[in-house]
């Protein structure tokens, strides 16, 4: 008899595979954003299965509290934008010009260069390989921190993590760039069990993403995940409107933004004295600066992806710059 | 031997309700019958499945986490099914009751 | 005892599967978040049995990540579409 594991890894991945093709070929927007969110889901299991559970935090954080909040906001404004907002069965909103042929061809092209790359990369990769998983064992002790992934990710690879928040922060000073002005819609009446479960879920999420930050030094964890799930605070306080952003807390939301980046290039910087290289952190004071950097990393991903969400930077606009979608 | 046994017939019966959720949420006419569909059958659903898996916990630390994470399924699944009600409710027509 | 958990799992992921029927074929936007909420504790009850088929407790955490975070999209969706009616 066949291992029911095998048989529901296969029906795990078929049905990715199916959501992923209906997500890109369903007309109606709103159903395409909900079939992502499942797909978001089916993929964080996915990783489970395959023995990731960092990725899978990360997924089921980013994916199940940022990403549905974030494509349903785009769709909203989508609406707004094309003055579709008050029909009742705008929800089923389909594009209104379609994309040119050309740019589909050009698109096309694209994704099937990094298919056949991928595919090449895929044969060419040896069957059985050890891969990195001996190397990264033997450098453990020179770490600092006990989990494999979060050596990599802040010692032995800090570079690419840099990067990865780097681009948080171009993001978001692309958005704070394009929107401009107050959000001028009243608070929603959600109702007192709204209420109640706010007051008892929202406190929760805060402890849950700190202890995610603070478990990532031995397990699966850290700064994305705990970040990510911070955020979902953050969106949950503006969309309640618990928090209204003012002009005056750029200051305090721009200091946010730039923690995670500046801290961690100083520290890069400031170590590579004395015969290192950049991120080489002295053994004794490793587990220190990882823990500093992650957690000034976690505010600044939290602060983003909820100014992201929010959309745009708060100033105080003109009358006649007025707008209420949001 | 008795506690695995336990835990299996748990186990078993919250999927039972899995089921019946889902073939409420497919059969069931209106989004008020589904709701009260989903809401309850994985809300029990969920329960026996964490007490069965809980019997199969190697430490009291994970007993003690199963039971947190079901405590907020349980609460959030009963505030979401609310609002949905209410939302839908509010935009459009009510319950039918023929 | 891993047989018949695998069995289980293969179930609850057939259910969910079975529930996309309802995304696809919903008439109103509120009929889909339902049926998304369904596949968030769903996905609860996998990780929760996988946890132990796989001996992995830090799954504990990713299901609790998925239990406290399930009501964001449900939460935007209800508080976003509630512009239009107000």
């Amino acid at each position: 008899m066949t291992d029911p594991l095998v048989i529901f890894d296969l029906l795990l991945g078929l049905s990715i595979v199916a959501l992923a093709l209906a997500v890109l070929s369903v007309r109606d927007l709103f159903a395409a954003i909900v079939l992502f969110v499942i797909f978001g889901l089916l993929s964080a299991l996915a990783w489970v299965r395959l023995s990731a559970p960092d990725v899978a935090l990360a997924e089921a954080a980013i994916g199940t509290g940022v990403t549905g909040a974030l494509l349903l906001k785009t769709l909203h404004h989508l609406r707004y934008v094309t003055g579709t907002l008050d029909r009742p069965e705008a929800m089923n909103l389909t594009p209104v010009t379609p994309v040119p042929m050309p740019v589909l061809w050009v698109n096309a092209a694209f994704c099937g260069l990094i298919a056949l790359g991928l595919a090449v990369a895929f044969l060419e990769a040896p069957k059985v390989g050890p891969g990195f998983d001996a190397l990264v064992a033997e450098a453990m002790p020179a770490s600092g921190v006990d989990h494999p992934v979060t050596a990599v990710l802040l010692n032995f690879r800090a570079y690419d993590t840099l990067m990865e928040v780097v681009v948080l922060l171009a993001a978001v000073i692309a958005v704070w760039q394009v929107e401009r002005g107050l959000s001028e819609a009243p608070a929603p009446h959600l109702g007192e069990v709204w209420q109640g479960f706010a007051r008892l879920a929202l406190p929760a999420i805060v402890v849950v993403g700190t202890y995610l930050l603070w478990v990532g030094a031995e397990a699966p964890g850290g700064a994305f995940q705990g970040g990510a799930v911070l955020a979902s605070v953050g969106l949950l306080l503006l969309l309640s409107r618990f928090y209204v952003p003012q002009p005056a807390h750029r200051g305090i939301a721009r200091l946010a933004f730039v923690l995670g980046t500046g801290v961690f290039s100083a520290v890069a910087l400031l170590v590579s004295g004395g015969g290192r290289v950049a991120f080489e952190y002295p053994l004794e004071h490793a587990k220190t600066l990882i823990l500093l950097i992650e957690g000034l990393v976690t505010i600044s991903i939290a602060v983003t992806l909820a100014a992201l969400f929010h959309g745009r930077e708060p100033v105080a606009l003109g009358e006649e710059e007025r707008r209420n979608d949001t | 031997m008795m506690l695995e046994s336990l835990s299996m017939i748990l186990i078993a019966l919250g999927t039972v309700f899995f089921i019946a959720g889902t073939v409420g949420l497919l059969r069931f006419p209106d989004i008020y019958c589904r709701l009260h569909a989903l809401t309850k059958a994985d809300g029990l659903g969920l329960a026996l499945i964490a007490l069965g898996v809980a019997l199969l916990a190697d430490s009291m630390g994970e007993v003690f986490r199963i039971i947190l994470i079901w405590f907020f399924v349980a609460v959030a699944s009963a505030t979401c099914g609310h609002l949905i009600a209410r939302y839908e409710r509010r935009s459009g027509e009510g319950p039918s009751y023929d | 005892m891993t047989t018949y958990l695998g069995v289980i799992l293969v179930i609850l992921l057939a259910s969910i599967l079975a529930g996309l029927v309802r995304v696809l074929r919903g008439r109103t936007p509120a009929e889909r978040m339902i049926a998304a909420q369904l596949f968030g504790t769903a996905a609860v009850a996998i990780l929760l049995i996988l946890s132990q088929v796989m001996d992995l407790p830090a799954l504990l955490d990713v299901a609790m990540v998925f239990a406290l975070l399930a009501a964001v999209t449900l939460v935007a969706f209800v508080v976003l579409a509630s512009r239009r009616i107000e």
